[in-house]
């Protein structure tokens, strides 16, 4: 058989060793359907998420406090001891505590949302029991279609932040490993092109993308009902763009790394301010707006607001062009970097 | 080591020669410094083309520092290389065409077939044998489908052989081939470097085995501290010694040693040296030198150790340095 192109045969060993590593196969496919459907779960959008009450037993009556709210749809109340509420409110457990008495007194950390919101519900439920009347009518409109909820909103940031991660961990880790077992100076002592070497590792990761998107949406989009409203096309050619910029970022972060610890350090200096920052459980817009440049020149934010700008809504590659002009950036720097950074030895 | 130019060629460096036959590499006053120490300290070297040359010294001796500057991957501070008639700086790209390399230590893909590994080295050459043909050149046609991970020691060592020789090279390169081996593996090893030599292609080894350097090469350069302390055929340097037997011998505790001057002025004893309370010493003629030791110490009990056995490669570096090879 004549031999086949470097390039050929260094991205089919790349592919070869991967497909024989079965614990990486499961980090890459099976953990990210197992998160969307975990956080599918948590935030399903039927009904309001049930506010947690609890109401203070001993010393004043409570009975009555508790049987009003017991009516309330979509609140839980128990009566808890000083002790079990304190414990229960600290963790979580419940949202507020009732105090029964004149006046009656609740207790909650600000800090938490579902804590200010379940104060109010329960004010109103108390105060109308109470004989206050609404003085303005109003009526709500409960926004549930596909396309609006946070499983919609989630599954992009879930399918970027999964490009990013298995992206640079499969890349980094295979190049520090081969440069410790040395294979990296056997290769350089062959004519291979170190070019070629470099790009097989892009290559093999984009081998493993078409499985790795089409789990997650193969499972999202009938599942949770999550809309691809734009072009699957152009939804294939982001994702493919996304896995060459995180490979070379992979590259680049494993251009002069010697040991396996050494690189898990600096993939979490780069990966977890994206995490954090580019919006991938929730909004980037939370953050101050001085950092709002900062964030925007992310990556992964780039890719984020491309992958959200196609499926949910629905907007054409023209639209997008400047978070692919970012991401095009980001891969044409990091590989040229990785390229001339690299420690072969 | 005289080579001479022959005048007026347009080949230029590739046009020298030994003794009739072309230079395949050459090396002139290689210096390299690593912060604290100097790992090669003026070397010269001169491989004719098709003969097997060793590199033979002890652990930290700079042998693997020299072999990689003369392949490519290191670089030195001071010094002249040519390997194959050109010069890494000008021609890298044709160079790695032409040679092949087994590094000292070097751990192929865990997960990757022997034929698959054989295949992806062999892709990086314009020519070269099959991969059939490399499986079968190191005798693991039964292993072709075995992950690299699961091959022995030896097979592991053939296998990175076979990519040594997967673009056909002019030249090859050797670090330390039967380090860590079993006997068996690294007779199996020999022979296959044999067969390469007969086809008439140069071999540069390095190694710290006496033996193994006096089974295959034609010519060995024994380093020390970076630099060839002794250069010539295994025959040539056994025979430096002036004699062909050694003796060694230790004596229990509590009984005197002899003297150095007194054990050299034995009868049929050329040299004698005394370390760590172990004599050895270098003989001539064995039948008068054993009875005048045994004469001399007197007490035939205080002998803990009495061997002999004839001179080696060995012998030699003791002899020029003093410390053995094998803990120097």
């Amino acid at each position: 058989m004549h031999p086949r192109h470097p390039l050929v045969e260094l991205t089919l060993a790349r592919v070869r060793e991967f497909l024989r590593e079965p614990e990486a196969l499961f980090w890459v496919f099976a953990f990210p359907v197992l998160l969307a459907c975990a956080l599918g779960l948590a935030f399903r959008s039927q009904g309001t998420p049930d506010v947690l009450v609890g109401v203070l037993a001993g010393g004043t009556p409570h009975g009555e406090l508790v049987a009003t709210l017991e009516q309330v749809p979509g609140v839980r109340v128990r009566a808890l001891d000083r002790g079990g509420a304190d414990v229960a409110l600290r963790n979580g457990a419940i949202h507020l505590l009732v105090v029964p008495g004149a006046p009656v007194t609740y207790e909650l950390d600000p800090s938490r949302p579902e804590s200010r919101i379940g104060r109010y519900v329960v004010d109103d439920a108390l105060q109308a029991r109470a004989g206050r009347r609404t003085a303005l009518p109003v009526a709500d409109r409960l926004v549930t279609v596909p396309g609006s909820r946070y499983i919609d909103w989630v599954v992009p940031g879930l399918l970027g932040m999964n490009i990013m991660g298995t992206g640079m961990w499969s890349v980094a880790f295979a190049v520090v490993q081969a440069r410790v077992r040395k294979l990296l100076k056997r290769l350089i002592a062959t004519p291979m092109r170190r070019r070629d070497y470099l790009l097989s590792h892009m290559a093999a990761r984009l081998t493993f993308l078409v499985l790795e998107v089409g789990l997650l949406l193969g499972f999202a989009v009938p599942v949770f009902g999550v809309p691809v409203n734009g072009s699957w096309l152009l939804l294939s050619a982001l994702s493919v763009l996304g896995a060459v910029t995180f490979s070379g970022l992979g590259l680049l972060v494993a251009s002069r790394a010697q040991t396996v610890e050494g690189v898990s350090g600096l993939m979490n200096l780069v990966m977890v301010p994206m995490w954090v920052f580019s919006g991938v459980f929730f909004a980037s817009e939370n953050f101050p707006a001085a950092m709002q440049p900062f964030i925007t020149l992310l990556p992964l934010t780039a890719l984020n607001r491309a992958l959200r700008g196609v499926m949910i809504d629905g907007s054409g590659v023209f639209m997008l062009m400047p978070h692919i002009a970012i991401l095009v950036t980001w891969s044409l720097v990091s590989f040229t970097a990785a390229l001339r950074l690299f420690r072969w030895r | 080591m005289a080579y001479t130019a022959l005048g007026g060629s347009s080949e230029g460096v590739a046009a020298r020669y030994a003794d009739g036959r072309p230079i395949a590499l050459r090396c002139v006053g290689l210096v390299k410094r690593y912060a604290d120490v100097v790992a090669v300290d003026g070397l010269d070297l001169e491989v004719r083309a098709g003969e097997c040359f060793g590199l033979l010294g002890p652990n930290g001796a700079g042998k693997t520092t020299t072999i990689e500057i003369l392949e490519g991957l290191n670089t030195a501070d001071a010094g002249d290389v040519e390997v194959l008639g050109q010069r890494w700086a000008t021609d890298a790209a044709h160079l790695r065409q032409r040679l092949g390399i087994q590094l000292q230590e070097t751990q192929l893909n865990e997960k990757l077939t022997a034929a698959e590994l054989l295949r992806l080295f062999r892709s990086f050459y314009a020519q070269g044998p099959t991969v059939e043909a490399l499986l079968s050149s190191v005798g693991l046609e039964s292993k072709r489908d075995a992950w690299y991970g699961k091959l022995s020691g030896g097979q592991k060592q053939r296998l990175a052989l076979a990519c040594a020789l997967a673009g056909d090279p002019e030249l090859l390169f050797l670090d330390e081939p039967t380090t860590g081996l079993d006997p068996q593996s690294r007779r199996q090893l020999w022979d296959l470097l044999a067969e390469y030599k007969q086809r008439g292609r140069t071999v540069l080894i390095t190694t710290h085995y006496m033996d193994e350097a006096q089974v295959l090469c034609d010519r060995v350069a024994i380093v020390d501290h970076g630099k060839v302390i002794a250069l010539g055929t295994p025959a040539e340097l056994v025979a430096s010694l002036g004699a062909e037997h050694v003796v060694e011998f230790a004596l229990a505790d509590g009984k005197t040693m002899p003297t150095v001057e007194a054990l050299s002025l034995l009868p049929g004893v050329r040299r004698a040296s005394v370390q760590d309370g172990r004599a050895t010493l270098i003989v001539s003629h064995l039948h008068e030198a054993l009875p005048a030791l045994l004469a001399s110490v007197a007490d035939p009990d205080a002998f803990t150790l009495l061997t002999t056995h004839s001179a080696t490669l060995e012998d030699v570096f003791v002899a020029l340095t003093g410390r053995q090879l094998r803990d120097a």
